[in-house]
C-alpha cells in the first residue's frame, strides 16, 4: 500500500497502463505541456511524447469523434474533457456513436475508449461550472459509467476502464483530486466494475452515496453513531453502469431503510433510479420509503452561502436517514 | 444557382475529358454504378411497397462521386459515408443482398436489421458506416486516419459527406485537427446543390465549398463529380497526398441527386427544369455513351452489364425476402462487449427476461 492523492492514482493508472499497451493514447485540453488543468496527467508527455499523449484544440465533440474513430480501428484512447460541464458539446458522439455503433452495426465494430472528466460544486464556480451529470450518461446503453470516491478506486477503476472493450464514461470529482488514501501498489490492482464497496458496516439504515457523496454519507454514518445511537450502513456503488444492485439490496433487507446521496439533480436522477429499483425488487422489506437527498434543483449560483445550502452536507444526510425512523 | 454551378464545373480545367482507365476497369466502373442505380431505384419500389421502414435516401445522380472515389482506394482504406450510404456499401463490395436485407429489416442484413437504410456497415471491406448525423462522421473519420497514422499501417480514410455537412460546427473543428496533426484522410464533399431542401446558396455563406477547409490549412480540390474518370482522377490525387505528404485534402464533388431528399420530399424547393438539366449529365448515361463512342463496349455489351446489374438487384430483393426477421431473443444481442466487467446483459427490463443482473450468463 500506498498512500496517495487521488490524482496521484490517477496519473499511476494512466502511466502503467501506458506502459503495458502501446495501444493506450491520451488526448485532451492541456493534458500535455500543461500536464493537465488538474495534474492528473502530469509528467506523462516527459515519459510518452507526443504521439501518445496529444494536446488538443478546444473542440470536444470532435476530440470524443475522433476517440471512437481510433477505438474502432485498433486503439485505445484515453479522452480527457477538462470538466464534465463539457461534456454537454460532445454528446452526439458520446451518445449517438460511441454508445451506439457496436449495436447499430451488429456487433461488428467495438469502442474501446475511456472518457475521462471531473465533475462537482463547491468551488463557486458558477451554473455552468459546477454540474453533476451522471444520471445523463446512466440512461444512455451502451455506456459503462463509473464514478470513484477514493484513491485505490480511482486507480483500480481506470485500469480496468482502459482494459475493457467498451466505452467508459469515468467519472472524477474536483473535490476528491486532493484527497489522500492507501493505494494498493503495482500493476495488478484492477477493481471490477459492478461490485458495490461498503465502506461502513451497520444494521439501522443503508445510505447509499455516489461520487463525492460517499464521502459526504461516511461522514454523517459517524454522526448518526456517535450523536443518534444509529448505525448506517453506508454504500459505495463506485459503477452506476453494471450497478451491484445485490449488495444494495443485501443490506435493505438487513435494516429496512434506505437513503441515497448523491449530487446531481433530483428528477430522473441516479437516486430516482435506485429508488425505484429498490422498491420494485425490495418492497416488502421496506419500512420506510425510500429516501433522497439531492443537489438543489436549480442552476448552480455562485454565491457561497446559497452554494453550499444547494448541494447536500451531512446534515441532510443525517436528517434524512432520522425521518425515516419517524412515523409518516 | 445551379446552371452557374454547371457552368463552373463544365468550363472548369482542360476541357478535353481525362482519358478512360484500362477496358476492363472502365467496363467495371459503368457496371458498379449501373448495380447502384438498379439498386436504388429497386430499394424505392421496395419502399413503396413497405417492405423498408423508416427513413430511405437515395443516391441517384450520384453514383459517379461513390464509384469514382471507392475505385481511387485502397481495399485496407477506410470509408465513411453519411446517412445516404447504400451505394458506398455496394462500391466496397458488399453483397447486395446484405444491404437489401439490412433495408428489409432482417437477421442477414449487413448491419443485422440493426441499423437500416442509414446505418450500413461492413467491417471486412472497410466500409465504415453510414451514419445518421449531419457532420458527425467526420471526427470518426479523423479518429480512424488518427489510429492508420499511430500506428503506421499506411492505410488513408476517404470521408463523405453532403455540402449540408459542412455548416456543421464539427466540419471546423475535424478540418482544424485533421491538418495540425497531419492525418492521412480525404475529406469528400458531396455537393448535391442542396442539404436537404435548403439550396447551396441559401444554407452556406461560401458556395465554393472546395475552398471551405483553406482557412483551416486545409486545401481543397474540386471534381466533376457527374464523371467517374474525373472523380477517380481528383480523389487519387488526393489519397496520394494523404498517404504521402501527410495532409488532409477537402475534394469537392460537383453533383445532382436526381430524386428527392428521401422518400418523403415533394421537392417544391426545385424546379422541374433544373431536374432535367441535370439529368442530361447522367453519370451513367453519358460514361455508358463515351465507352461505346471510344469503342469499349459496343451496345450489347452495354445492354448486358445492364442486364446483370439489374438480375443481382433481382436477387438481393428475393434473398432479403427470404432472410427471417431478426429472432426476439437477439433483441440484446451486442449492446456490451461481454468480458470482466460486463458478464451479460446488465439492465432491469421485463423483455429481457432472467438476463438481466450482471452474472455469468454470457
Amino acid at each position: 500500500m500506498t498512500v496517495m492523492r487521488y490524482r496521484e492514482a490517477l496519473n499511476t493508472a494512466l502511466r502503467e497502463e501506458m506502459r503495458r499497451d502501446d495501444a493506450v493514447m491520451l488526448m485532451g485540453e492541456d493534458i500535455g505541456v500543461f500536464n493537465g488543468a488538474f495534474k492528473v496527467t502530469a509528467g506523462l508527455l516527459d515519459e510518452f511524447g507526443e504521439r501518445r499523449v496529444r494536446d488538443t484544440p478546444i473542440s470536444e465533440n470532435t476530440i470524443v469523434g475522433m476517440g471512437v474513430g481510433a477505438a474502432m480501428t485498433g486503439l485505445r484512447p484515453v479522452v480527457e474533457l477538462m470538466t464534465i460541464n463539457f461534456s454537454l458539446l460532445a454528446f452526439d458522439q458520446i451518445v449517438n456513436h460511441a454508445a451506439h455503433i457496436r449495436y447499430m452495426f451488429g456487433g461488428q465494430a467495438k469502442v474501446p475508449l475511456v472518457i475521462r472528466m471531473p465533475q462537482g460544486a463547491g468551488h463557486q464556480l458558477g451554473p455552468t461550472h459546477s454540474h453533476c451529470l451522471e444520471a445523463m450518461f446512466l440512461q444512455v446503453p451502451g455506456l459503462l459509467v463509473a464514478v470513484p470516491s477514493t484513491a485505490a478506486d480511482a486507480k483500480g477503476l481506470l485500469k480496468a476502464a482502459i482494459r475493457d472493450d467498451n466505452p467508459v464514461i469515468f467519472i472524477e470529482h474536483e473535490y476528491l483530486y486532493g484527497q489522500r488514501g492507501d493505494v494498493p501498489d503495482g500493476e495488478d490492482h484492477v477493481a471490477d466494475f459492478g461490485r458495490a464497496a461498503i465502506r461502513r458496516e451497520g444494521g439501522d439504515a443503508t445510505v447509499v452515496g455516489i461520487s463525492r457523496m460517499a464521502l459526504t454519507a461516511e461522514k454523517a454514518a459517524e454522526v448518526l453513531a456517535a450523536e443518534h445511537d444509529v448505525e448506517a450502513e453506508v454504500i459505495d456503488p463506485r459503477t452506476l453502469r453494471p450497478l451491484d444492485l445485490d449488495t444494495i439490496l443485501a443490506s435493505v433487507r438487513k435494516t429496512n431503510r434506505c437513503v441515497i446521496v448523491e449530487e446531481g439533480w433530483p428528477h430522473g436522477g441516479v437516486g430516482a433510479n435506485i429508488a425505484a429499483l429498490v422498491q420494485e425488487q425490495a418492497f416488502d422489506d421496506l419500512d420506510a420509503p425510500v429516501a433522497r437527498v439531492t443537489g438543489a434543483d436549480l442552476p448552480m449560483p455562485y454565491s457561497k452561502p446559497l452554494e453550499q445550502i444547494a448541494f447536500p452536507h451531512e446534515p441532510q444526510v443525517v436528517e434524512a436517514v432520522l425521518a425515516t425512523f419517524r412515523d409518516p | 444557382m445551379a446552371d452557374r454551378v454547371i457552368a463552373a464545373v463544365e468550363g472548369q480545367g482542360d476541357p478535353a475529358p481525362r482519358p478512360l482507365p484500362e477496358p476492363a476497369v472502365a467496363r467495371e466502373w459503368l457496371e458498379a454504378m449501373l448495380l447502384i442505380r438498379h439498386f436504388e431505384e429497386r430499394a424505392g419500389e421496395m419502399y413503396a411497397k413497405a417492405k423498408i421502414g423508416g427513413f430511405l435516401h437515395l443516391a441517384i445522380g450520384e453514383e459517379a462521386t461513390i464509384v469514382g472515389a471507392a475505385r481511387a482506394m485502397r481495399d485496407a482504406d477506410y470509408l465513411v459515408s453519411t446517412y445516404r450510404s447504400h451505394g458506398h456499401a455496394l462500391a466496397r463490395g458488399t453483397s447486395p443482398n446484405a444491404v437489401m436485407a439490412e433495408l428489409f429489416g432482417r437477421v442477414d442484413g449487413c448491419s443485422r436489421g440493426r441499423g437500416g437504410s442509414m446505418h450500413m456497415f461492413d467491417l471486412e471491406r472497410r466500409f465504415m458506416g453510414g451514419y445518421g448525423i449531419v457532420g458527425g462522421n467526420l471526427p470518426l473519420a479523423a479518429g480512424m486516419s488518427l489510429a492508420a497514422d499511430y500506428l503506421d499501417t499506411g492505410d488513408a480514410t476517404v470521408c463523405t459527406f453532403g455540402d449540408g455537412a459542412s455548416n456543421q460546427g464539427t466540419f471546423g473543428e475535424t478540418m482544424n485537427l485533421a491538418a495540425l496533426w497531419r492525418l492521412p484522410v480525404v475529406f469528400m464533399v458531396t455537393n448535391n446543390q442542396f442539404g436537404m431542401g435548403t439550396s447551396l446558396e441559401r444554407h452556406s455563406a461560401v458556395t465554393d465549398l472546395q475552398r471551405k477547409g483553406e482557412s483551416f490549412g486545409v486545401p481543397g480540390m474540386r471534381c466533376d463529380g457527374m464523371d467517374v474518370v474525373d472523380t477517380h482522377a481528383v480523389v487519387s490525387d488526393a489519397l496520394r497526398v494523404a498517404r504521402e505528404e501527410r495532409r488532409p485534402t477537402l475534394v469537392e464533388a460537383v453533383t445532382y441527386r436526381f430524386r428527392g431528399h428521401s422518400m418523403a420530399d415533394p421537392e417544391e424547393y426545385r424546379t422541374k427544369e433544373q431536374v432535367e438539366t441535370w439529368r442530361r449529365r447522367d453519370p451513367i448515361a453519358t460514361f455508358g455513351e463515351r465507352l461505346v463512342a471510344e469503342g469499349i463496349v459496343n451496345g450489347e455489351d452495354r445492354d448486358e452489364l445492364d442486364r446483370r446489374a439489374r438480375a443481382r438487384v433481382d436477387d438481393a430483393v428475393a434473398f432479403a425476402d427470404g432472410s427471417p426477421f431478426p429472432e426476439p431473443t437477439s433483441l440484446y444481442d451486442d449492446v456490451y462487449v461481454l468480458g470482466d466487467q460486463v458478464q451479460g446483459w446488465y439492465s432491469i427490463d421485463e423483455r429481457s427476461a432472467g438476463v438481466h443482473r450482471g452474472e455469468d450468463e454470457g
